[in-house]
């Protein structure tokens, strides 16, 4: 683990260490060939500013990416779904590039047109990590662009969910030109407006009085029309489903505040309340806006189809290879997995050495061996040499994908009732019943004045300032997680996970680090003889540990062994040669326990005499015996794992007793469902695709990545790995929502009683409302804005001390 | 108080200008990468490179 610095060099392309300086031009030193290679083609066409941007900008170019690796893009049809512009001349093609990381990426993706003369231009979005590349296809194709990305460390990425039709959307233009165009218009009627307010309706000129009218209800038109079209549209789905959501009041506000200015300023008798109109609607685009922001790089719906290949290799009767693209793979297929390939479908293996990494279906650590005949099951990663495979199943129909079958897949999004429709159910029923009675009241009393009451009290108390402290709050408060590397979906995410009160965790990449164990000896100098003994003897069981030490000693002759004996939950014991030897837990050795260590243990015992222990430690995140005695005390913990028991004693403590081992991507989803039906809020916290199911079935789903631009299965909160040492502070601030919205009710509710005292005396002046609008709105937003950053402080602070520390 | 209605229009005419500026800046992509002109601004640009207006696309 301990390097020399005194002696490191790195490499001038990619950063690396250098294991030697034998691979060097001039002075620069590579750690590899591939950093030297592509060196070589940017110095040869003197893109060499690459390296003076940033110091050493590549990427280590030691995994090499086989030649006809993007053989399956010479396909048409594949070509056409990937290219979304072509005439007789050009075509233009997005490539994502996930390993876009700095601005020498940048510059060197846009000079493509130095590498490839037939590259017209290529303009990189950094955000999405993309590039788009418009090309002459008479002189290239897209396969040879794919193989010079790829030549210069840019390797794209392609899945079967890349060509579907549904495309990313990752903001939509028609919300901005809303908010630009009633912004406008707001501002204008605000401004034509004023002598209104400042002669306080007495204004002398008459015929200016009217033009002013008349210009405000045309630049009301487009407020009216455009900008409010989304909330009737929302309303009136809601009334045809029975059903009064928040955007239900707001039309009928929105309705009747134009209406009745429309009457006054054609029959000349008034002004109108046009500013407080579009006002209200400006403020409320402008919430939506903030509150549905989305984040450009990442996506929250992925399934299988986002991590199964595009292409795939397959060998026909003739025993020629030929690329096909995933999508036609049938059953009875021969198909080639290289190193380093996910296994698109059900096969059985043909030939070849299986070694398959299940980490990110199953959840299992280790690689699994699998033998000729065997079936593998797909979304395992290969990661020994070629396999030939025979497919059995379809890919839709694969164990993996048949988790995307489950009905937790297909159900609605919809998963609770959020408390703004209840309240504005309540706030409805109570207007409107204000409204009838101030109506029987004026009927008695002076029945001239019952419209105008009536309407005065619908335009004031519009629900617009619920829906304003909804959409800021939660607005800000998704930046402020965005900031602590916690990445929610929507909006009503953060509602959802107020209400949690069981949290379950995956093991594997979830709670413990992605790269595993780690393993240390202690005890007495061991000999070679030692080693090969133990080497041997360990090699015979299929015990993890035993495999873990296995892997550890180096490779030495096996030894004969003779009365191998495998004791559950004890150890192993064997005869080679003259010596006797133990392998196990501490019971087994006969040694005192010693609880002092985390990890497992396994002692070494030779013809009755203590050698010493392997101690093999899985890494768990940072933080998190903190983390899980502050989640305690509020949430009810599980772990549900794919893996072994090995850590079982440990995990125990964390999650008093809650552990639940080998568990089935199915079983996970049951678990949680059967969790749900004892009326438990559940939230999953998860990696991998074995997770998947969980994830939806769980009220609220939380994936945890160490780079927020992996691969990451469907879910809801996407949070980086860094942020799991916040874990506690980040539940206990989305739990804090409901303060600041119950706050922020309270101050409208009170600005509500100020204006419905002029409306049922139906005095409401259009300067009154129209100072009370923009004030109730103006100060919403300050404070559900500002209590969601000032409660925030407890996670400004922590986040603070551990900078320092670091 | 006629000076009001030429001002009245002026006004008017410079909003709107803004709002078609706006409404161009929305329909040529502007928005949708904040982050990439900012860097790319900084590059130098040398001689034999051909400058290309990027167009809109589709």
């Amino acid at each position: 683990m301990n390097v020399d610095t005194s002696t490191l060099t790195i490499c001038y392309h990619c950063g690396d260490n250098c294991d030697n300086q034998t691979i060097h031009i001039e002075k620069k030193i590579f750690c590899c060939q591939g950093c030297k290679t592509v060196y070589e083609i940017l110095n040869k066409v003197e893109l060499c500013d690459y390296y003076s941007l940033n110091d050493n900008p590549g990427l280590t170019q030691k995994a090499n990416v086989r030649l006809d690796k993007f053989a399956f893009l010479d396909d048409e049809n594949l070509q056409a779904k990937l290219i979304h512009f072509k005439d007789e001349y050009q075509s233009h093609i997005n490539f994502y590039l996930p390993q876009m990381h700095c601005s020498s990426c940048i510059w060197l993706l846009e000079n493509l047109h130095k590498l490839n003369n037939k590259i017209i231009r290529s303009q990189v979005n950094f955000l999405k990590k993309e590039v788009s590349i418009v090309f002459e296809h008479n002189g290239t194709n897209v396969r040879k662009i794919a193989e010079l990305l790829t030549s210069i460390g840019y390797e794209p990425h392609f899945s079967l969910n890349s060509i579907s039709d549904e495309k990313l959307k990752t903001y939509d233009k028609s919300r901005i030109y809303k908010i630009g165009i009633t912004g406008f218009c707001f501002s204008n009627i605000m401004m034509l407006s004023f002598p209104e307010y400042f002669s306080l309706g007495n204004m002398d000129e008459k015929d200016l009085k009217q033009l002013f009218s008349y210009l405000c209800l045309g630049l009301s038109l487009p407020v009216f029309f455009y900008g409010g079209f989304d909330f009737f549209i929302s309303a009136w789905k809601s009334i045809k489903q029975k059903f009064l959501n928040i955007d239900a009041p707001i039309a009928l506000a929105i309705l009747i505040t134009f209406a009745r200015s429309v009457y006054e300023i054609i029959s000349g008798t008034g002004n109108g309340y046009l500013d407080s109109m579009s006002g209200i609607v400006f403020f409320m685009l402008i919430g939506r806006f903030f509150q549905n922001k989305t984040y450009n790089t990442l996506t929250f719906n992925r399934d299988y189809t986002s991590y199964f290949p595009l292409g795939v290799t397959i060998i026909n009767e003739d025993s020629i290879e030929q690329q096909i693209p995933v999508s036609d793979l049938k059953v009875g297929h021969r198909i080639k997995v290289h190193s380093e390939e996910i296994i698109p479908a059900d096969c059985i293996l043909f030939f070849g050495k299986a070694k398959i990494d299940y980490s990110f279906v199953s959840g299992e650590a280790l690689p699994i061996e699998k033998g000729i005949g065997e079936i593998i099951y797909a979304g395992g990663k290969q990661t020994g040499g070629s396999l030939e495979l025979e497919v059995v199943k379809d890919v839709s129909q694969s164990y993996l994908t048949q988790l995307w079958n489950n009905e937790a897949f297909s159900k609605n999004e919809e998963k609770s009732e959020s408390y703004i429709h209840l309240a504005s159910k309540y706030f409805s029923l109570i207007l409107f019943s204000i409204a009838a009675i101030t109506s029987i009241y004026w009927q008695f009393k002076n029945p001239a004045i019952v419209w105008s009451a009536v309407t005065s009290i619908l335009i004031v108390a519009c629900p617009c300032a619920l829906l304003l402290s909804v959409t800021f709050t939660n607005g800000n408060m998704l930046r402020v997680l965005q900031k602590f590397g916690f990445y929610v979906r929507h909006a009503d995410v953060i509602e959802q996970i107020g209400k949690i009160n069981t949290i379950v965790f995956d093991k594997t990449g979830t709670i413990t680090q992605q790269q595993n164990s780690s393993i240390t000896y202690e005890g007495k100098q061991m000999d070679y003889e030692t080693m090969q003994l133990i080497r041997s003897v360990t090699k015979q069981s299929q015990h993890p540990l035993s495999k873990s030490i296995f892997r550890f000693l180096p490779p030495c002759n096996d030894l004969i062994i003779k009365n191998f004996e495998e004791l559950k939950g004890l150890g192993i014991r064997a005869t080679v040669g003259s010596n006797a030897i133990q392998i196990g837990s501490a019971k087994f050795i006969d040694y005192p326990i010693i609880n002092s260590t985390t990890g497992s243990s396994a002692f070494v015992k030779i013809n009755g005499g203590l050698v010493g222990r392997y101690i093999i430690k899985t890494t768990y995140r940072e933080g998190l015996d903190k983390q899980f005695s502050e989640l305690k005390k509020q949430y009810d913990l599980r772990l549900l794992s794919g893996d072994n028991d090995l850590e079982k004693e440990r995990l125990n403590d964390l999650f008093n007793s809650n552990v639940f081992f080998d568990q089935s991507p199915q079983d996970k989803l049951n678990h949680i469902a059967s969790l749900q039906k004892q009326h438990n809020r559940v939230m999953m916290v998860g990696d991998g695709l074995n997770d998947a199911g969980a994830l939806k079935q769980s009220d609220v789903g939380v994936v945890i990545t160490d780079d927020i631009n992996n691969f990451s299965p469907a879910c809801d909160v996407i949070m980086n790995g860094k942020s799991f040492m916040y874990f506690d502070l980040l539940l206990e601030y989305c739990r804090k929502t409901k303060i600041i919205i119950n706050t922020s009710f309270v101050i409208s509710i009170l600005y509500n009683i100020v204006g419905l005292s002029y409306a049922v005396q139906g005095k409401l002046q259009p300067v009154i409302a129209a100072i009370l609008m923009p004030v109730s709105s103006v100060t919403i937003v300050l404070l559900t804005t500002g209590m969601s950053s000032l409660l925030a402080y407890k996670l400004n602070r922590y986040s603070r001390i551990h900078e320092k520390k670091t | 108080m006629s000076v009001i209605f030429i001002l009245l229009g002026a006004s008017l005419l410079i909003a709107i200008g803004f709002l078609i500026a706006f409404l161009w800046s929305v329909k040529t992509n502007q928005f949708e990468d904040d982050y990439t002109p900012s860097v790319r601004m900084l590059f130098d640009n040398d001689v034999k490179q051909t400058t290309q207006e990027p167009k809109s696309e589709n």
